[in-house]
């Protein structure tokens, strides 16, 4: 247990050390603190890890401290080391080190370099909060945290204003979900009197609880998940949010903060089991989402705007993944997820590093030559997101579209369309950065130059693991022994309602591999003819038409949600403002203050200052008191 | 003592009650109509001593002492009263060369 609050801690001490005394240290031991302190807890994380691995560590399930105690319930500040959350620690601990070590580099010329690397401390902290908190409360307040630390990261380089709006954009969308995250905590406590995972499990598999109860339940957990994970309606925030600097991007922004609605599904999973219509209508946000976005990343141009929405879209098919019961497939493409998406964003950090803030793609091409390093990692990255043989993708994608496919054919056709497009416009990104001539000034040309090691380190290690991340998790019927599965095998409660895994026969499972192989290989091979045969440039604003346009404005979501929700909102406030606030609580306020000055100047009158009258009015009052007194009453 | 107490007891209760409400309302009237600060004071005085008159009177005839008693009290909070009262008076006095209480309208705004 020690142990366990140390790897929580440790994050937190170095957030301390540099929010209160970063100011006075050198850039270097900032970062080191910073670093180090990761490195410290990822050592730990992983001794529990090979600890599980080896059978040797058991759960572990302690409170810290009574925290809330009430005569009807109890809530403890308690953690929770399982399978699952060992995973995400490994996920959150190791690439969080590696994006660290990336930042020393990356805002080495930052002025407030001691703060970046404080409030990345601090999101480690509430992310291992988070997926260690042994109830709801402990991992709500994780779930807070991260999204604070995510609207101080986005907004990190508050004096540009659009950059403020895409934080609070990011923090009241969250606020949406997390609404329906609390209102699901309130139902959990009212109806069950904890918010223990354990005894809450305990309760749901003995008592026979109304069918009603639960789906409203699970729905309102999973509008926390929609919010903290971008899905369909709440994703518009997480295109923006690419606002922060690279390492946030990769960071919370890909591989940890946004997949916790992932970690709280599957941590619920016993509530969810009970409830299939929730999965379903899980899995049909997720497909939508996934095509949705995949749909908007074909026609984006800034390059981290198209790793944002291909974020969104792989988030879309994890949560397809778990609205289809294969929990564990989504948790696998969570992890290979957060190796290669990771890995892209820090590569887009490079060159946009190297191109001195440059982002859009269209200003771009033929780094290949000139950043080697950051090309074959983004490249191998890229076939691992597109699904390609033999890299992580593949064997997590594959499992979803197995899955999907098992459970109903039109969410495995719209996910295949999905991962068809992510093959598409990764490849169409990666051409247009690191292929044909460059196209940027001559100024940038001159400055063009592969990244120092600290930044190349990191790549380099999250593309290996992005190529050989599949190793987790190969494919048990071709007689591979799928270590994740086994893994988690305890913390996953029997699915009643999903398909048995190895209800396909083999040959349709090599036949959907297969096809989406050659599927992914299709798409590259368009975009390979198009923008590399072909020599196409995407065409420039505005000069789109018709579908295209719509696409790449995004459906016009954003106006949407203006025009509904802000403008709305704004006109509503403007009426308070004009009719309640200044008509009604401004005239009560200014009315009682007259009506004062109105008696006291009629009354102020009586005080004549002429004692023998306030005597005789005395005189005349104590007789009239007793009459009162004596005679009336 | 048995003796005095006979003689008190040989004058109706109601006389002691009919002296001291002249008394009292001689009083009232002086505070009212009087303007000079000390007359006033008399007149204070001598609702305060009516009450007395009664108080000695009521205890008398219920044989109780509790009411002489109340009576010495009712004295020394007088006597009290009166210093601080002249006190005030002679400082107005000294102000306005005066002790008419119509002369006091200085203190309105």
């Amino acid at each position: 247990m020690t142990l366990l609050l140390l790897i929580i801690l440790l994050p937190l001490i170095g957030f301390l050390i540099n929010a209160f005394v970063g100011k006075k240290l050198p850039k270097i031991v900032s970062g080191i603190i910073g670093s180090g302190t990761i490195l410290v807890s990822f050592v730990l994380s992983a001794i529990f890890f090979i600890g599980f691995i080896n059978g040797t560590q058991q759960k572990i399930d302690v409170n810290v401290y009574d925290w809330i105690v009430l005569p009807d319930f109890t809530i403890t500040f308690g953690l929770l080391l399982d399978q699952l959350s060992v995973t995400w620690l490994m996920v959150v601990t190791g690439i969080g080190f590696l994006i660290h070590i990336y930042s020393i580099s990356y805002m080495h010329d930052d002025e407030k370099f001691h703060v970046f690397f404080s409030y990345l401390n601090l999101f480690i902290f509430f992310m291992l909060l988070l997926v260690l908190g042994n109830n709801f409360l402990v991992t709500f307040i994780g779930w807070e945290g991260v999204g604070l630390c995510s609207y101080l990261l986005i907004g990190f380089w508050f004096k540009n204003q659009d950059y403020n709006n895409a934080a609070k954009k990011a923090f009241i969308m969250n606020r949406v979900g997390d609404l329906g995250f609390l209102l699901g905590m309130f139902l959990l406590l009212y109806n069950f009197h904890s918010l223990h995972f354990g005894t809450l499990q305990t309760i749901l598999a003995s008592a026979t609880v109304s069918h009603g109860l639960i789906i409203a339940i699970t729905l309102l957990l999973f509008v926390g998940a929609m919010g903290k994970s971008a899905q369909l309606p709440l994703y518009t925030w997480l295109p923006d949010a690419m606002a922060g600097p690279t390492p946030v991007s990769a960071l919370i922004h890909a591989a940890t903060m946004v997949t916790a609605g992932i970690y709280m599904i599957a941590r619920a999973n016993f509530i969810y089991v009970l409830a299939p219509e929730t999965m379903q209508f899980i899995a049909f946000i997720g497909v939508a989402t996934a095509l949705f976005a995949a749909t908007i990343g074909l026609m984006q141009n800034d390059i981290k705007k198209v790793l944002a929405y291909s974020t969104v879209s792989q988030l879309g098919l994890m949560f397809m993944a778990l609205g289809v019961g294969a929990f564990t497939s989504g948790v696998f493409h969570v992890v290979t997820h957060a190796f290669f998406k990771a890995c892209l964003f820090l590569g887009s950090g490079s060159v946009i590093h190297a191109l001195h803030g440059e982002q859009d793609i269209r200003n771009m091409g033929g780094l290949k030559k000139y950043m080697p390093i950051t090309f074959w990692t983004f490249l191998i990255s890229s076939l691992a997101i597109s699904g390609v043989f033999p890299f992580s993708g593949f064997f997590s994608k594959d499992e979803i579209l197995a899955a999907a496919f098992e459970h109903n054919k039109v969410l495995w056709a719209v996910a295949s369309l999905a991962s068809l497009m992510t093959a598409f416009y990764m490849f169409r990104l990666v051409f247009l950065t690191f292929t044909g001539e460059f196209r940027g000034t001559e100024e940038q040309k001159h400055h063009l130059h592969e990244s120092p090691a600290l930044i190349t380190f990191p790549l380099v290690v999250l593309a290996l693991l992005a190529a050989v991340g599949g190793a987790f998790g190969l494919p048990e019927f071709l007689g591979f022994h799928h270590g994740l599965k086994e893994f988690l095998s305890p913390v996953f409660v029997a699915n009643p309602n999903a398909g048995e895994e190895h209800g396909l026969s083999h040959s349709t499972e090599i036949a959907l591999m297969a096809g989406a192989f050659i599927g992914a290989l299709l798409s590259i091979g368009y975009a390979y003819s198009k923008y590399v045969s072909g020599k196409a440039l995407p065409i420039k604003d505005g000069a789109q038409t018709g579908l295209g346009k719509i696409i790449y404005h995004k459906y016009y979501v954003d106006e949407i949600y203006n025009l509904l929700f802000v403008k709305s909102t704004l006109w509503l406030s403007e009426i308070f403002h004009t009719v309640v606030d200044n008509t009604v609580v401004d005239g009560a306020v200014n009315w009682s203050g007259k009506f004062s000055l109105l008696v006291g100047g009629q009354v102020r009158k009586l005080q004549s200052g002429s004692i023998g009258f306030y005597l005789l009015a005395m005189v005349i009052s104590i007789v009239v008191m007793f009459f009162y007194v004596f005679i009336i009453r | 003592m048995n003796l005095l107490l006979n003689i008190f007891s040989m004058v109706p209760i109601q006389y002691y009650i009919f002296i001291s409400a002249v008394l009292f309302c001689i009083g009232v009237l002086g505070v009212l109509f009087r303007r000079n600060a000390i007359i006033i004071f008399m007149s204070v005085e001598l609702m305060l001593n009516s009450v007395n008159l009664l108080l000695v009177a009521f205890s008398t005839y219920h044989n109780d002492a509790s009411g002489q008693v109340f009576v010495f009290f009712v004295m020394a909070v007088a006597a009290a009263e009166v210093a601080v009262g002249l006190a005030i008076l002679v400082t107005i006095f000294r102000n306005v060369h005066s002790v008419d209480i119509d002369e006091l309208k200085n203190l309105k705004h």
